[in-house]
């Protein structure tokens, strides 16, 4: 990736690409061939109570989720970050599995608790909950699902 | 035949030297409580001290338990040690009713006794709430002190021998159906575990 | 909540994971024949074409798919494998995982940065201190703090640190040992383990998920005799890891039984997300604590080992060193450890000793306010990884400027290891199935989260 791209930017002294869902595996493609030959992390995040200002570079649009993916460069010693936008009403993005195997499992893990979908993935299936698990765990309007803990010097609650 | 040489010896006052007489129930009790294999369900950090206390600093081999049996059929009590998460419940309670009876579950740490820290989505908030507990260990986890405690209390609940008229009170776990087969008769399936 | 008692009794009766388990052969597409030998390993079809190892197309019924775990004897947790055998070879295998999610990243969001230590730390919760070394560095990141933690709380991080790669790696050892059958070995690794939990327990309070570095530093100060307690370990140690080369790297049948066994490549190991031993066994020197240092690792001298095979005896024989030079860099440790504070000084993150709070207002109330409420941690993400015993631990986390991580999200090693498993158990027998498992060291914790 050229410097003077301007979606790249850095975040604490960490490279951060932001992309669009259409340049999403080219620009990761890029890296790759730029010697970023490990996926570590591939996560998302849920920005749908977000309190704060996301800070995003002036032409990219702030989606509810955003898809992170960490890459390493074991030759250079550097990392980089790609954040992409994926809105929640068409939650689909491309699948990385083609350039990086090891993001077969970590793409599961964003689907099964985000429904974030990974088109051409091998296999689209939940890996942490029960196969037939209703809603998606980690995003913002899914509850801790706490039951009450039972208190015998809590008066004030209710029966 | 050195039994009977020795009471043909000494006469009927040779028997109290050369017999134990007991009830039967304290025999039966003593006998389980001594020797209770358990069934290896290691799940999270617990199962690190579980086999801890199997190891050598510990030890409960002292207690006629290290051996962990991989099998389910060849254990009697099931140490639940570790966080049941929702996929896993089945599988518990599948092991569970897989042992034979009689058998004994004890709940290793807050996250089996009561979900522990992670009161959430992920958790069955207590294994009781899947298998029949006995007795419950506090800690997270535990310490192997805490957990040979525990198997001791376990063991002295064994050897009272209440347990047995318990399960049938509550219902509770699986039940061995004993039928008499009359005489004459097809033998009958026996079906054990859960009916 | 969504599963109820009796769904769990709906599921024993009906359904299984049908669909998060293997299919059978005959269901099998071309595209996954292909992955299945190797292809998307960024081979070409002409280099898989060449590839002779794999069966010609067996017919279904000559296959066999058996399930292995979630509860087997092998001692690496909740971790089920089904595996698609011909006769006594593994053709395919999948591991199938969630079985002990806690939902630790979900709780990490409602939870404190304070208290977040004690959710992290039972992840990888045989090497707890490093799992919260990582949620600390993290967090101090996005406060800005990272570079004024004070002398002595790094080089006590380093030495917590280092001790927990020796006793994780003693655990690996042990398990390693009794997989293969050599169940003496299970006592004595955990007889070693217990010196240096004995050690934790004196420092931390706890033997095990220990809470102690937390950001800012650590909880609290070594106490009188730790250099003693050090000392001894280290006279203690190295004669027995004698003992285990004597008994293990050298003998005919542990040989037999692990070389050659679980081979994978490095580049496989790359392209897999592979770190850690596993990495490092197939001879890419790839170590964080050397290439990309934290704390003050780049101060002490010491080797990163390597294999050079990329099989299980060379995983093994990481480990059993990295052992040795852990011991190496704690014996620095010992002499450079600083006097200082133990916690940076900043009131509005660290809590005073408790001995100010009956004398000072200002103290009790930023007691009150740090343990109830919690700090606010500044805007931003980022994300800070480590070596733990199992390859590159990682934290991401998103800051929204208020008490609680509003996303917390930990790359776990052994996640990614695990995806090795498939490709290293391929045309292996399935003898060595749980040799290979035991030689990737996965913790479920961390896997599943």
């Amino acid at each position: 990736m050229a410097d003077s791209d301007p979606s790249t930017a850095f975040s604490r002294e960490q490279r951060v690409v932001h992309c669009t869902r259409a340049d999403y595996v080219a620009t990761v493609r890029g890296l790759l061939a730029d010697t970023f030959s490990m996926c570590v992390d591939l996560t998302a995040v849920d920005y749908l109570t977000y309190a704060g200002d996301r800070s995003l570079p002036a032409d990219v649009v702030g989606e509810r989720f955003e898809v992170v993916v960490n890459l390493l460069s074991i030759e250079k010693r550097e990392r980089a970050r790609v954040r992409v936008q994926v809105p929640v009403n068409d939650a689909t993005i491309a699948t990385l599995f083609d350039l990086y195997p090891g993001s077969e499992a970590m793409e599961r893990e964003v689907y099964d608790m985000f429904g974030i979908v990974f088109t051409d993935h091998p296999d689209l299936t939940r890996i942490l909950m029960p196969e037939d698990w209703d809603g998606f765990p980690l995003r913002k309007d899914y509850d801790q699902g706490s039951i009450p803990v039972q208190f015998s010097g809590d008066f004030a609650a209710k029966p | 035949m050195s039994l009977i040489k020795d009471i043909q010896a000494d006469g009927f006052g040779g028997i109290p030297h050369n017999a134990i007489t007991a009830k039967l129930e304290d025999l039966v009790g003593w006998a389980r409580s001594r020797s209770s294999w358990p069934a290896s369900f290691g799940l999270a950090c617990c199962a690190i001290e579980m086999m801890a206390t199997g190891a050598a600093h510990y030890d409960i081999s002292r207690f006629g338990m290290e051996v962990f049996r991989a099998s389910p059929r060849q254990a009697d009590i099931m140490i639940v040690a570790g966080r049941v998460s929702q996929k896993m419940a089945p599988v518990l309670r599948q092991v569970y009713d897989q042992m034979m009876e009689p058998k004994w579950v004890i709940s290793m740490g807050v996250c089996a006794s009561s979900g522990g820290m992670f009161n959430n989505y992920a958790i069955v908030q207590g294994v009781d709430q899947v298998v029949p507990v006995d007795v419950y260990a506090p800690g997270c986890p535990p310490t192997p002190e805490t957990l040979i405690h525990a198997i001791e209390t376990l063991h002295q609940k064994i050897e009272d021998g209440e347990l047995l008229k318990r399960r049938t009170a509550t219902g509770g776990g699986a039940h061995m159906h004993v039928t008499e087969i009359p005489q004459g008769a097809r033998p009958m399936p026996v079906i054990l575990g859960r009916r | 909540m969504t599963s109820s008692k009796s769904g769990i009794l709906a599921t024993i009766e009906g359904g299984n994971e049908a669909e998060q388990g293997l299919k059978p052969r005959s269901e099998l597409t071309a595209r996954e024949l292909m992955r299945e030998v190797g292809a998307v390993l960024r081979m070409s079809e002409a280099e898989v074409a060449k590839l002779g190892d794999a069966p010609d197309d067996p017919a279904d019924d000559q296959t066999m798919i058996i399930n292995m775990g979630p509860q087997h004897p092998s001692t690496h947790g909740v971790l089920r494998l089904m595996l698609e055998l011909q006769g006594e070879t593994v053709l395919r295998c999948k591991p199938i995982i969630g079985y002990l999610h806690t939902g630790m990243e979900k709780t990490g969001e409602a939870l404190t940065y304070m208290q977040g230590g004690t959710n992290v730390t039972r992840m990888d919760y045989v090497s707890p201190l490093n799992n919260e070394l990582v949620f600390s560095m993290a967090t101090e990141k996005l406060l800005g703090i990272e570079n004024e933690i004070p002398e002595r709380a790094v080089w006590m991080r380093m030495l917590l640190s280092e001790l927990n790669r020796m006793s994780s790696h003693l655990l690996f050892l042990a398990t390693n040992g009794m997989d293969l059958g050599a169940v003496s070995m299970m006592i004595y690794g955990w007889r070693e383990r217990e010196e240096v939990l004995r050690f934790f327990q004196k420092v931390t309070g706890l033997r095990m998920n220990h809470n102690f570095i937390r950001p800012g530093g650590v909880a609290a100060d070594l106490p009188e005799g730790w250099r003693d307690d050090v000392l001894r370990l280290l006279e203690l140690i190295p004669p027995r890891l004698e003992e285990y080369d004597t008994l293990m790297t050298g003998q005919p049948i542990w040989r037999d039984r692990l070389q050659g066994v679980g081979v994978i490549t490095a580049q496989e190991a790359m392209a897999l997300g592979a770190t850690g031993p596993i990495l490092r066994s197939t001879g890419v020197a790839w170590d964080l604590r050397r290439e990309q240092p934290y704390l003050h690792y780049d101060e002490v001298d010491f080797d990163v080992v390597i294999g050079k095979y990329g099989d299980a005896f060379d995983r093994y024989s990481i480990r059993l060193n990295e052992v040795r030079e852990s011991m190496r860099i704690v014996r620095q440790i010992l002499d450079r450890m600083p006097g200082g504070d133990y916690r940076i000084q900043n009131k509005k993150v660290t809590p005073p000793p408790r001995a100010r709070i009956n004398e000072s207002m200002e103290a009790l109330i930023h007691h009150f306010k740090l343990f109830t409420e919690g700090f606010k941690v500044p805007e931003g993400e980022v994300y800070v990884a480590i070596e733990s015993p199992r390859g590159e631990i990682g934290c991401y986390i998103a800051s929204d400027g208020s008490a609680t991580p509003y996303r917390m999200h930990v790359r776990a090693p052994s996640f990614a290891n695990i995806q090795c498993l498939p490709h290293m158990m391929r045309g292996g027998l399935i003898a060595d199935a749980v040799a290979i498992i035991s030689s990737t060291d996965p913790v479920l914790g961390e896997v599943d989260r």
